[in-house]
């Protein structure tokens, strides 16, 4: 069976700088075509590293990227044919919008009725039809990115790749055009490889996000299983919110294992392969925790005394101590029934065994 | 609350006071100041020269203070002050063509010769000075020459001897150095065209005349850097960019005295050329000034000069008294552009001609120049 | 209450009139008058009209042809006379007068002397011709009526190296007694190529010091500065020191063979050590408002053009240069105008062929003082720069230049 090539692939590249330490450490990815993949870590995480080598603008230091299954070593960035939008949208001021689109086109020796047409339809696409002559200085900001945007894409690449390109814009605009992006993509069938640090932008846009910590990769996978199934500490209070509690594996059994944190005892998933006796960190998502009256029994269930309580519109934050943690977070939805609780009392909280997971203890 | 107040305003007091004092003060300084006057002369070692030869007796004398300022020559200076009615310059040290135009002008004060000190023997100043260095402003003080020299490292063969030789390309090959004006240049090229020292202006004062010498510096003019200031020629001789090159005598003596640089000065066709103190026209300290002046032209003020720069006497008694140099006790008498056997060719610079012919000669020499 | 509504609205704009009075004054007193007096100087000369009255007023019924009447000789006479007891007056107008025709001088002076002493034999004609043959001649006569004209063109007829026909019209000078235009063309060129000069060396080295990080940049930058805090003497002397025939340069290269000993390059006292010697001087003044525009410019630009399929060098032609069209501007207009003005350097190390014209507006000034010349001459160079300014802000637009 001859299945087709990843679009891109990324085999063990490494990459430093002089004699800095390494920046991206063995990096191993893979991206499909069509797909939108991001790159998410804070920053210095070594994910736009990895962006401006796989646009030609960084040779990696070790490793091999390849396109269409053929290695780019050597090949220089403007041979690469590829859409790259910038952080600041990189527009050239002295020139108009059209120009700036017809850019590439121009540089590729396209006739000018053809430029015409093609950059029309590039500013159609992101909804600025009309504004050809406009400078770049006259446009909002929104409206800037969505030239640069176009620009990357009036070319018609089959690889675009945007860098952080939103960090720039107020919460509403991101919103609408994290939402734009996502439908132009879908509307072309462009591959884009995409860096933030924001992660609720991940997880709004992609079809797989990879999580990258110290210039390495956490977990790739979708925005979904990242969220449900974190393979480490990392990316489970990276992604979302968690509490962890460290504590010691003492059996394991069909799935489940049994830790003891502090005096208390906590039935969780059973994630990779730590045998009895190792530490672990237990996550627990904050909204599936529980708290009195509760309607079921739970595997975990204890008492908890409330430290402090946050109203914030569609849920109640509840602070908690318990299981040896004085951090320990719950969010209640904003149903009637759950007025009563102050700080002070002590409470009756409870979650699944399957609700929370045992991870692989390390440093974060 | 009233102590604080008095408090400040006594910590105000001597502040206000002092001002008051100063304001008050500025009145008898003006009058003060009357015992101090401005002189203006070229600066280096001729300026320091002259300070050391007169200016210090001539205030243990009189009690009158010297200032001293250095300029580059020309009148624009003092015709703005005097235009604008704000006389700061008292005595200026001017070149004779300079005085010459100024005096006409009314720029500077009228001083005639029969008001200078009289001679080493009680000769009667008029009959002192040479009729051509006096005007009616002021009489010629020092001579000072325009030589050409060379260096004794550099040209090593027989060495060259008249200016038909700075001229002679084939004899002496090399570039040369000569000052960047037809002042000078103009009668230099007549000699070495052969004509006698005592006809180069008969012959300038036809226009066939200055062909012939324009035609004579077009025979070297590409072999020519050019300069402007003083300090150059010795510095191009020291350096070997030129073979020879044309230069103040004074500037020469001090290099071969005071830096044992191995130049021979060629006393042949030397330019002899002065200038005058002028007392600037309107100045409010004229009586200092006037005294300044006449000072300075006393017979011992001149021969002092001698002994820190071979500036020689324009008037004839103090001539005698030339004796060594202070520094080094080097003998005078032959670096002076006015000893006997110095003066054979010398050519004698007429201001009067060079003042009424200036700006069309200037004009094109620098046309000349430029082509 | 209208009349306090009124005051309330006019006080702030007073009270701005009166921050902006100093500014005023002082671009009155340091541009205005001193502008309003040179471009005065140079066309108009009142003295000789002013002392002189009589006799020009005949001079202007005189056809021209021969002698003019005994009016005008008597006229003539008569004033200068008069003017035998003043002489600074009798001083600046026969100067005026020397400057139309030399010797003129001379002969007023000769004549005015004479007539204090002697007074009138026969007619003024006679009289005047006894003492110099000068007055005989009709030549005489129009270099008076010609400086006693108030307004003049006759320095910018000067300037330009022009001259009035004796049968009216006006002509260029033979071509070997032109002074002045081609040293303004020199003077127009020199500054040219010093301009580009910096601008090929400057921009590179704006390039290096805005790519740089910020510590090396710093130091970079420090580097070009220094220039700025040497005295502009110490600077070209040190030109000397390397250029000349036994200079530095000169030795290093005889010493590696390359130019045999007898065969010295000649780089100073020429049009060599001219650009060298200026280009060190004013390189500052291109590199500064250079970098101050490149360091305004994203590094992202070029990535993007590239990304975009330029080629590097296209990429900067097409993207990086255009947006250093201000800085180039400015750097140029600066370097240009300081460079037409540059007078101490081309002085000391231009030699013969590389003097520029400014040493003859000082020479104007300080030696000759016709200040009407200089005047006419500076105004030339005035009109030549304002003009280079207006093509410059037509061609880029003077709000975008950027000095720093």
């Amino acid at each position: 069976m001859n299945q087709p090539a990843p679009h891109v692939e990324y085999r063990a590249v490494h990459k430093r700088y002089a004699e800095s330490d390494w920046v991206v450490r063995d990096l191993d990815l893979e991206l499909n075509r069509g797909e939108f993949l991001t790159l998410l870590g804070p920053s210095g995480s070594g994910k736009t590293t990895c962006l401006m080598m796989l646009a030609g603008f960084e040779p990696p230091t070790m490793g091999d990227i390849r396109i269409n299954g053929v290695s780019v070593a050597g090949l220089p960035p403007d041979k690469r044919g590829i859409g790259v939008v910038f952080q600041n949208y990189a527009l050239f001021p002295h020139m108009s919008v059209g120009a700036n689109l017809a850019f590439p086109l121009e540089v590729r020796g396209l006739s000018a009725d053809q430029r015409r047409e093609r950059v029309a339809r590039a500013l159609e696409l992101v909804r600025l039809e009309g504004y050809e002559d406009r400078r770049p200085n006259q446009l909002s900001g929104g409206q800037q990115q969505r030239v640069a945007i176009a620009r990357a894409l009036v070319f018609e690449p089959e690889l675009v790749l945007m860098d952080e390109p939103l960090g720039a814009l107020d919460r509403r605009l991101r919103e609408q055009l994290q939402y734009e992006i996502r439908r132009i993509q879908r509307q072309l069938g462009v591959t884009v490889l995409y860096v933030t640090h924001d992660q609720t932008e991940a997880m709004a846009m992609s079809d797989r996000v990879a999580v990258f910590r110290a210039g390495r990769i956490e977990q790739v996978a979708s925005p979904e299983v990242l969220y449900e199934e974190p393979q480490r500490p990392f990316v489970a209070s990276f992604i979302g919110e968690n509490n962890l509690l460290r504590g010691r594996i003492v059996s394991v059994e069909r799935g489940v294992c049994h830790v003891d944190v502090g005096d208390q005892h906590i039935q969780a998933a059973h994630i990779g392969d730590l045998a009895p006796g190792s530490e672990t960190l237990v996550a627990i998502r904050p909204e599936r925790v529980h708290i009195a009256p509760l309607s079921m029994h739970y595997s975990n269930e204890f008492d908890a005394e409330v430290e402090d309580i946050s109203f914030l519109g569609d849920h109640l934050r509840v602070r908690l101590l318990t299981c040896g943690s004085s951090d320990f977070i719950a969010k209640i939805p904003n149903i009637v029934g759950h007025g009563g609780i102050l700080p002070g009392d002590t409470v009756r909280i409870g979650w699944g065994a399957l609700d929370c997971r045992a991870l692989e203890a390390e440093a974060l | 609350m009233t102590n604080g107040f008095s408090g400040r305003f006594r910590g105000k007091a001597p502040a206000v006071r002092g001002l008051c004092l100063f304001i008050i003060c500025l009145a008898p300084a003006g009058a003060a100041l009357a015992e101090a006057i401005t002189v203006v002369s070229w600066g280096g070692s001729y300026a320091r020269a002259c300070q050391q030869a007169y200016h210090e007796s001539f205030t243990a004398e009189t009690g009158i203070e010297i200032m001293l300022e250095d300029y580059n020559g020309g009148l624009a200076q003092i015709r703005a002050q005097v235009d604008a009615g704000a006389v700061h310059w008292d005595v200026v040290d001017l070149e004779m063509p300079d005085g010459w135009l100024a005096c006409q002008e009314g720029l500077i004060e009228l001083l005639e010769v029969t008001e200078l000190p009289a001679g080493v023997n009680g000769e009667a100043p008029e009959d002192d000075y040479p009729g051509e260095y006096v005007t009616e402003c002021g009489s010629g003080v020092t001579f000072y020459s325009t030589v050409f020299a060379y260096n004794s490292n550099y040209l090593t063969g027989p060495p060259p001897q008249t200016v038909a030789d700075f001229f002679d390309l084939e004899k002496f090959p090399g570039r040369r150095g000569m000052r960047r004006s037809p002042f000078v240049n103009l009668e230099f090229a007549l000699l070495a065209d052969g004509v006698a020292p005592d006809r180069i202006y008969s012959v300038l004062a036809t226009s066939e005349g200055v062909d012939r010498a324009f035609a004579k510096l077009d025979t070297i003019k590409d072999q020519v850097v050019w300069w402007e200031a003083g300090a150059q020629p010795p510095q191009l001789l020291a350096d070997g960019e030129v073979i020879m090159s044309t230069a103040y005598n004074g500037r020469i003596f001090n290099a071969q005295v005071l830096e044992n640089q191995p130049f021979v000065i060629v006393w042949d066709g030397q330019a002899l050329d002065s200038g005058f103190l002028a007392i600037v026209a309107g100045t409010p300290r004229y009586e200092a000034a006037r005294q300044f002046v006449q000072f300075a032209n006393r017979p011992e003020s001149i021969a002092n000069i001698s002994k820190y720069i071979s500036y020689g006497p324009v008037r004839r008694s103090p001539r005698a008294l030339v004796d060594s140099h202070l520094a080094t006790g080097v003998k005078m008498q032959p670096h002076m552009p006015t000893s006997p056997e110095n003066l054979t060719r010398a050519v004698r610079l007429d201001w009067r001609w060079w003042s009424e012919n200036r700006d069309d000669i200037y004009e094109r020499f620098s046309a000349w120049l430029a082509r | 209450m209208k009349r306090i509504l009124h005051l309330s609205a006019a006080t702030p704009r007073l009270g701005a009139l009166a921050l902006v009075l100093p500014l005023l004054a002082f671009v009155t007193v340091s541009f205005v008058i001193p502008l309003g007096t040179l471009l005065g100087k140079s066309a108009y000369q009142p003295e000789v009209a002013r002392v002189l009255p009589q006799t020009i007023t005949e001079l202007r019924e005189w056809t021209g042809d021969g002698l003019p009447s005994e009016d005008a000789f008597a006229a003539m006479a008569r004033e200068l006379t008069a003017l035998g007891e003043n002489r600074p007056e009798l001083a600046r107008v026969s100067g005026a007068i020397n400057r139309v025709q030399s010797g003129m001088r001379g002969v007023l002076n000769r004549t005015a002397r004479r007539l204090a002493r002697t007074g009138q034999a026969g007619s003024w004609r006679a009289t005047l011709t006894g003492i110099d043959s000068s007055w005989e001649e009709p030549a005489t006569w129009l270099a008076i009526r010609e400086a006693g004209a108030r307004f003049t063109l006759r320095h910018y007829l000067h300037a330009l190296d022009l001259e009035q026909r004796s049968g009216g019209g006006i002509a260029p000078k033979a071509a070997d007694e032109r002074v002045y235009t081609p040293l303004m063309w020199r003077t127009l060129l020199v500054s040219l190529g010093v301009t580009l000069l910096c601008l090929a060396i400057g921009y590179p080295i704006a390039y290096m010091i805005a790519a740089s990080p910020p510590a090396r940049g710093r130091i970079l930058l420090l580097l070009v500065l220094v220039p700025f805090w040497t005295s502009l003497l110490v600077r070209t002397t040190a030109w000397i020191v390397l250029l000349q025939r036994q200079g530095v340069i000169n030795g290093f290269l005889v010493s590696l063979g390359l130019v045999p000993d007898d065969g010295r390059l000649q780089m100073i006292y020429n049009m060599t050590g001219t650009f060298v010697a200026m280009t060190h001087v004013l390189l500052p003044f291109m590199v500064l408002p250079l970098y101050s525009v490149m360091r305004s410019i994203p590094k992202s630009h070029m990535a993007a053009a590239v990304s975009l399929g330029a080629a590097p060098l296209q990429a900067f032609r097409r993207v990086y240069l255009p947006q250093t069209l201000p800085g180039i501007g400015a750097g140029s207009l600066l370097v240009f105008i300081l460079a037409i003005g540059y007078y101490i350097t081309p002085a000391l190390v231009g030699g013969r062929t590389g003097e520029l014209i400014s040493s003859q507006i000082a020479y104007h000034v300080q030696t000759s003082l016709n200040w009407g010349l200089a005047a006419a001459l500076s105004s030339i160079l005035l009109v030549a720069v304002t003009v280079l300014y207006l093509v410059y802000s037509r061609a880029i637009g003077i709000e975008r230049m950027r000095l720093g």
